[in-house]
Order: structure tokens, then C-alpha cells, then sequence
């Protein structure tokens, strides 16, 4: 049994997010949208879901979360972080001039258009594999290169390399998931990605925030 | 490496239900939504596009309602159309589960709403639906209102604008192929998926899977959308990328 708590801080895309756990729970599990604390701190999963610009994400925790509480809480049970969500748990982005992100994992957030070569259209929007990079429990009966849906103009650089859970070629090879310890995040969104999203977000609620 | 090209099935979708008709005459019931759509998901459609043909007033609410329906039990992007004029119209069809709306008329009439809608909510959920028709040669003349009535916009400037004033991507249908099954206008879509920066649909005129094929090697499409030789079963989407891939484009199978 798991309660998930999905947080919206009012930007994301909550709805699908919701929608895509409510068909892969058991009917005794609970999924809650929220911004409250207290239901981060009596969930047993957080999700983390998110679109728009990292500047204004950031303001948007700042207004609605404790952040010290918040980055609390989210070391201690297993954390999905989607699209945005992982944007803003690393240290730094470079979206609308620059913005400090939550700094739970080192590195930084650039731009796609700054990298790839100009013939490539920035947002990637769209289907690509994701080549596995080591194994971990998210990865359960999902293929190795199989596809999922992407839209972003950002990606992240993790200072540690060896968080790096998956990558993605566009032109240049970026990080499309991150770990560390019972954090996970992802570029690309499992809740529009068909069946292996779906089984995605169903080895997530499995997880136990171990790595093996 | 350029991005996986995309198949997207789309359902004109009439009082809840799916309808299949020849220029809007002889419509005809051709299922239910959610059972069309997960049937298109489960064959490789890598999104769905929904048309509300009536798109009057007093079936926004159906139109909602079909949305939820299928958002529920079908995981790939949805794009809803069809009489989308106002900020609050794109707010209820992506809370209903849409993940993005296309804006066609409103655009024309009051082009601040896409600025307005992307910096709020983001680009990506925007798609810039452009009507077109062949004033003379190599110029498209954009129409609105289903295509009654002609701005005089050209449709290579416009397309550029949309997309400087935020829109996520372009679907662009040709009035002249629309319905013909002659395959798509490769001159207008090479014209304009070369000068924007953001993905191109192609729309109008697809009768054979190798329409498809040439909507993306010579017309330079991102993305391909295509109703009746999907709906009247004449190819499945699997049989659509098989051929694709056969000729190598790149898609997801």
C-alpha cells in the first residue's frame, strides 16, 4: 500500500500526473494533490511534477513551502521528481537569466539551444529511448532503450556522474534520470508515456527508497 | 541524430462521440472516444489530436466532459481543438486532461492570447493551428473560421510570428489537399518547417502511407496527422510506421 502526495505548486501538470497513478495503484492506496507539509510528512511517496520556466518554479515553492522543511522531508521516503521536478533539485539553472534551484543534487540546468547543433528544434518534444545506466528498482520489467515522451528545452549536468540513472541522445547525449540515495528524477514524462510510463510509475510506488 | 517523427491520429469528435464524415456531410458515428483512442495508443500512436467540429457554446461542455473521459484511461499527449477563443477555454481543456490545446481563429483575432497563454502556462502546451490556402504560386494565404474566412495573412510571415510570440508548434493544414487524399503540399510545408524553430504538423491531404512518408523526408514535417485512412481502417498506425521505417524515417516502434 502506498499514499502518494503529488505537490502542486500551482504550475504543473498535476492532473495527468494524478490520472496516470490512479490507474496503476491498488484500490488501498490514497493519492493526494497537495502543498502542504503535513501531507508530505504522512505520505509514504512524493511526486514531484512540473512544467514552465525553473525561475518561476522556484519563486512558486519559495511562496507555498518551508524549504528547509521541505528538503527534509523529501530525504526521508521515496521521491519522483518529472520533468521540472528534477530541473529544480539540482543546484543552479540558466533558464530566464539564471536562477538558484534547491540544490539537493550538485549541478547545473542549460540550455538545449546553447549545445545542440541549430538544424535541431528546441523544445525537444517528442519520443526518445533511454539508455539505462545502471540498474536500479525504477528500471523493473522496463527493456533497456525503450521510449518515452520528452518536452523540455532545458536539461540537467549533474556534478556527480555516477548519480546518473539515464541518458538521451539529442544531437548531444544528456542526462534524461538522476538518484541519489531515495531521490529519483526523470527528464521525460512517464504519465504521457504510454505503457512504460505507466510501469514506471508502478515500480515507483514499489519502491522502497532502497537501493539494493 | 534529429527526434523521432510522430504519427497523430485525429478524431473529430461531435456530441461525445467520434464522427466520420466527407466534408462535414454524410457524418456518420464512428465510436467511442476512449475506445478509438486507447485502440490508437495500443497500435504505436505516439499522440491523439481531438477535433470538436461542433465547437458551439452549448457543447463545450461535452467536449470537456469526452477530454476527461479519455484522459483517464489513455497515457499518451492529447491535443484538443476546435473553438478555442479565450484564456479560460484553454484553462478548462488542460484541466480536464488535455496536454495541449490548439488555438486557430483566436490567434488571427487577438494574437496576444498565445503570448499570454505560453508565458503563463508554457509553450509546450500551445499548438499554433494554421489554415491555408494557395493564393498564387509559392504563397498560402491563412483562413479562419473553417476556413470561410481569408485574412489576406500571408502564411510564411504569420507561421514566424506565432512562433516568436510563444506558440510550441505549428499545425499546419492545407485547405487545398484538405480531404483530397492527393498527400500533403510539400512546397508549403518545406517552406515553413525550414524557417521555424519549432516542430511542424502536417495536416491535410493524406490518402497513402507514403503521403506520410513524404510529409517528412521532402516536406521536412516533424509530425504527421492523419484521419480517415486511420479511421476507415484502410492502415492501421503500426502498418504506417513499419512502411516509415522501411524508408527510413525514424519513429517510435
Amino acid at each position: 500500500m502506498a499514499d502518494i502526495a503529488i505537490i502542486d505548486y500551482g504550475m504543473g501538470n498535476v492532473h495527468s500526473v494524478y490520472k496516470a497513478f490512479n490507474k496503476v495503484i491498488n484500490k488501498d492506496s490514497e493519492i493526494k494533490i497537495t502543498r502542504s507539509l503535513d501531507d508530505l510528512l504522512d505520505c509514504s511517496h512524493i511526486v514531484f511534477p512540473g512544467q514552465g520556466a525553473a525561475s518561476e518554479c522556484m519563486s512558486n515553492i519559495n511562496k507555498n513551502l518551508d524549504i528547509v522543511e521541505f528538503k527534509k522531508i523529501i530525504s526521508q521516503k521515496p521521491f519522483l521528481g518529472i520533468c521540472m521536478g528534477l530541473q529544480v533539485l539540482m543546484t543552479h539553472s540558466d533558464e530566464n537569466k539564471g536562477s538558484n534551484c534547491l540544490g539537493v543534487l550538485d549541478g547545473e540546468v542549460h540550455s538545449l539551444k546553447s549545445k545542440i547543433n541549430t538544424g535541431l528544434k528546441v523544445p525537444h518534444m517528442g519520443w526518445n529511448k533511454i539508455k539505462q545506466a545502471k540498474d536500479h528498482p525504477l528500471w523493473k520489467n522496463i527493456p533497456d532503450e525503450s521510449f518515452f515522451y520528452f518536452v523540455h528545452s532545458y536539461y540537467v549536468s549533474p556534478s556527480n556522474k555516477s548519480n546518473i540513472l539515464a541518458t538521451t541522445t539529442y544531437d548531444l547525449d544528456f542526462v534524461s534520470a538522476l538518484y541519489k540515495d531515495n531521490i529519483a528524477a526523470v527528464q521525460f514524462h512517464p504519465e504521457k508515456s504510454s505503457n512504460m510510463g505507466l510501469q514506471l510509475l508502478e515500480n515507483f510506488i514499489n519502491w522502497n527508497g532502497e537501493i539494493q | 541524430m534529429s527526434l523521432y517523427k510522430r504519427i497523430i491520429p485525429c478524431l473529430d469528435v461531435a456530441n461525445g462521440r467520434v464522427v466520420k464524415g466527407t466534408n462535414f456531410v454524410n457524418i456518420v458515428d464512428a465510436g467511442d472516444p476512449v475506445e478509438v483512442a486507447k485502440r490508437y495508443d495500443q497500435e504505436g500512436a505516439d499522440e491523439i489530436a481531438f477535433l470538436d467540429i461542433t465547437a458551439t457554446h452549448e457543447d463545450r461542455k461535452t467536449i470537456i466532459e469526452t477530454v476527461e473521459k479519455v484522459a483517464n484511461e489513455v497515457f499518451i499527449p492529447l491535443t484538443v481543438g476546435g473553438g478555442v477563443s479565450n484564456y479560460s477555454d484553454v484553462l478548462n481543456l488542460l484541466n480536464a486532461g488535455a496536454d495541449k490545446v490548439a488555438i486557430n481563429s483566436a490567434a488571427v483575432s487577438s494574437p496576444d492570447l498565445i503570448n499570454q497563454v505560453t508565458d503563463k502556462i508554457g509553450r509546450q502546451c500551445i499548438v499554433a493551428a494554421i489554415d491555408v490556402k494557395s493564393t498564387s504560386k509559392d504563397t498560402w494565404t491563412v483562413f479562419t473560421h473553417g476556413g470561410r474566412n481569408s485574412t489576406g495573412i500571408d502564411a510564411f510571415e504569420w507561421s514566424k510570428e506565432l512562433c516568436d510570440r510563444g506558440a510550441g508548434e505549428i499545425l499546419l493544414t492545407s485547405m487545398d489537399r484538405d480531404g483530397t487524399k492527393k498527400g500533403f503540399d510539400l512546397d508549403l510545408l518545406s517552406l515553413i518547417s525550414r524557417e521555424v524553430t519549432i516542430p511542424v504538423i502536417a495536416s491535410g491531404g493524406a490518402g497513402s502511407l507514403e503521403h506520410l512518408k513524404d510529409a517528412v523526408l521532402l516536406g521536412k514535417a516533424d509530425a504527421v496527422l492523419a484521419a480517415s485512412i486511420f479511421h476507415y481502417s484502410i492502415h492501421s498506425i503500426k502498418e504506417a510506421k513499419e512502411y516509415m521505417k522501411k524508408h527510413g524515417v525514424l519513429v517510435r516502434i
